[in-house]
C-alpha cells in the first residue's frame, strides 16, 4: 500500500519518534545514507514558487544518491494548458519513485493522492498544511529540548492563518503535558476550531494573551510568525500591532536561558537581526533538520532500509 | 384533499419541511428507481402545520444515509402488508458525497474537473462537516 504525507497526524506519535530518530542518524552519519537511493527519482510539483522548501527537498534526495526533477512554477507546467491534477500526478507516476507538491489550491496534494501510483507529499497547499515544516519543527524542538513532552509552547504572531501554527498545534497536542501560550493580536487569534476540536477536548492547557514580554519568563519554546500587514483593516493597528512583536536580544534577557527560538522564515523585521546571535536562535538549525527530515521522510515512505 | 393510496409494500419518508421535497428527491436518485414514487407537497401536519411525504412503493434498497444530514425530524418508515414492519433511525453519515458544496475559493474543488465534492463528518454533536480536501467547515443555511 502506497502511503502519502498530506497531513501531520498521516503519522503516529510512533511513526514520528521512528522518523526523528532517523533523521538524527542522518545528522550524524550522513556517508552512511549517501547512497539508500541511488536510482531512485523524486519529482517536484512546485506549483508556486518556493525557496526553502524545494531546495530542502531537492538536497535531500541528492543527499542520498537519487535525482530531481520537476518544475517550479504553474506557468512552466502543464496547469497553464489546463490539465487537471489528477492527470499531472498521473503521469508524474510514470517518471517518479516519489513526489513532493505544492500547490495553492488547499486539498491539491489529496486530489493527488487520489490517484497517484507514488507516495505524494504535502509540500505545503494554500494556508491549509504544511506537514513537513512540522517535522522540521519537531525535530528542532526535540534536538534542542531532548523531548517533545512538558513543554510549554509559545506562538506568536500571526496565528489565525498561520498554516505551520495549526500544524504544530495539532502535532504537539498528542503529546505528554503540553502547554499552549498563544500570543497574537485579537485580529489574529487561533481559530475557534483549534480551541474546540483540538484543545479543549483533550483537556490541554492554554492561554490567549496579546502581550509578548509578560510571558515570555514562562517559555520553552518561543515559535514566531510573520504578522501580515494584509490582513488587517485599518493602518493604524498594523503598525501598533506589528512593532510589538519584534522579538530583540534586549526582549530576550526576560527568557529562560534554554528557551529556544523558532520561526518557519521568511522573517521580516519581527525578529531583529540581533537575535541572529544568540545561542537560543534554532531558526537556521530548523532549515538543516529540513533536510535532515525530508531524507528520512522519503526513506520510510519509499521502504528504503536503514543500512547498517 | 388529494389522496394517495396507502403502500402496501415499500417505503414512507414523512416529516420532511415543506417545500425540500424535491431536492431530498434528487439527492436520493429517485429518478432512476423503476417503480411508482409519489411526492407529496404541502401536506397538513398537526406538528409542523405543513410537511411534505415520499413514498416508494416496492422498493427497499435506497440509500436514505444522506437524510441524516439535511434534517434529523425526517421520519423513514418500512412499510409491508400494509403495516409498519420498521422505523429506520436517522444517523449523520460519515461521509457525504455531492451533496453540498465548499465554499472556500482556496480550495482545489473549486479549479478541478471531476472532483466529487466530499465532507467528512468531525463532530457529531453539533452535526459539523469538513471539506476533506481543504477541511473547510461547512455552514448550514440560516432558516
Amino acid at each position: 500500500m502506497i502511503r502519502h504525507l498530506l497531513d501531520p497526524l498521516d503519522l503516529s506519535v510512533a511513526e514520528i519518534d521512528q522518523l526523528l530518530d532517523l533523521a538524527d542518524d542522518i545528522a550524524a552519519n550522513p556517508k552512511k545514507y549517501a547512497h539508500v537511493c541511488d536510482g531512485k527519482k523524486l519529482a517536484t510539483l512546485f506549483y508556486e514558487p518556493s525557496t526553502r522548501t524545494r531546495l530542502s527537498f531537492e538536497t535531500a534526495m541528492l543527499n542520498m544518491g537519487g535525482s530531481v526533477m520537476g518544475f517550479h512554477s504553474a506557468a512552466t507546467s502543464s496547469a497553464t494548458k489546463g490539465e487537471s491534477v489528477a492527470d499531472t500526478i498521473r503521469v508524474v507516476s510514470c517518471f517518479a519513485d516519489i513526489c513532493a507538491m505544492r500547490h495553492p489550491k488547499e486539498g491539491a496534494p489529496r486530489r493527488a493522492a487520489h490517484f497517484s501510483k507514488i507516495p505524494v507529499i504535502n509540500a505545503g497547499d494554500g494556508g491549509h498544511q504544511h506537514p513537513t515544516q512540522t517535522l522540521t519543527d519537531l525535530m528542532t524542538i526535540h534536538c534542542k529540548k531532548g523531548r517533545l513532552h512538558d513543554l510549554t509552547i509559545g506562538l506568536c504572531g500571526d496565528l489565525k492563518f498561520g498554516r505551520t501554527v495549526h500544524s504544530l498545534i495539532k502535532s504537539l497536542a498528542r503529546y505528554e503535558n503540553i502547554r499552549f501560550i498563544l500570543i497574537s493580536p485579537e485580529e489574529l487569534r487561533v481559530p475557534s476550531y483549534i480551541i474546540d476540536e483540538v484543545l479543549k477536548p483533550k483537556n490541554i492547557s492554554y492561554q490567549e494573551v496579546t502581550n509578548l514580554e509578560s510571558v515570555l519568563p514562562d517559555l520553552d519554546i518561543l515559535y514566531m510568525t510573520r504578522v501580515q500587514k494584509e490582513r488587517f483593516f485599518n493602518e493604524e493597528d498594523y503598525v501598533r500591532l506589528k512593532d510589538s512583536y519584534i522579538l530583540t536580544e534586549a526582549k530576550l534577557q526576560a527568557a529562560k536561558p534554554d528557551m529556544y527560538i523558532l520561526h518557519p522564515l521568511p522573517r521580516v523585521n519581527e525578529i531583529s537581526l540581533d537575535v541572529d546571535d544568540d545561542p537560543r536562535a534554532a531558526y537556521f538549525d530548523q532549515v538543516q533538520n529540513g533536510v535532515y527530515v525530508r531524507m528520512a521522510l522519503m526513506m520510510t515512505l519509499l521502504g528504503v532500509k536503514r543500512p547498517c | 384533499m388529494l389522496n394517495i393510496d396507502s403502500l402496501q409494500t415499500g417505503i414512507v419518508i414523512d416529516h420532511i419541511e415543506a417545500g425540500t421535497s424535491m431536492r431530498i428527491y434528487d439527492l436520493l436518485h429517485l429518478e432512476k428507481l423503476d417503480c411508482c414514487v409519489a411526492v407529496i407537497k404541502n401536506a397538513r401536519s398537526t406538528k409542523y402545520g405543513r410537511k411534505d411525504i415520499i413514498k416508494i412503493e416496492g422498493e427497499k434498497n435506497v440509500d436514505l444515509d444522506v437524510l441524516g444530514f439535511i434534517d434529523p425530524n425526517i421520519t423513514v418508515d418500512y412499510i409491508k402488508d400494509g403495516h409498519i414492519v420498521e422505523k429506520k433511525a436517522l444517523t449523520l453519515p460519515q461521509y457525504i458525497k455531492n451533496v453540498i458544496t465548499c465554499k472556500n475559493p482556496r480550495c482545489i474543488t473549486t479549479i478541478e474537473e471531476g472532483v466529487d465534492q466530499v465532507f467528512k463528518l468531525c463532530d457529531p454533536k453539533t452535526r459539523r462537516y469538513r471539506c476533506i480536501y481543504c477541511e473547510q467547515e461547512y455552514e448550514r443555511p440560516h432558516c
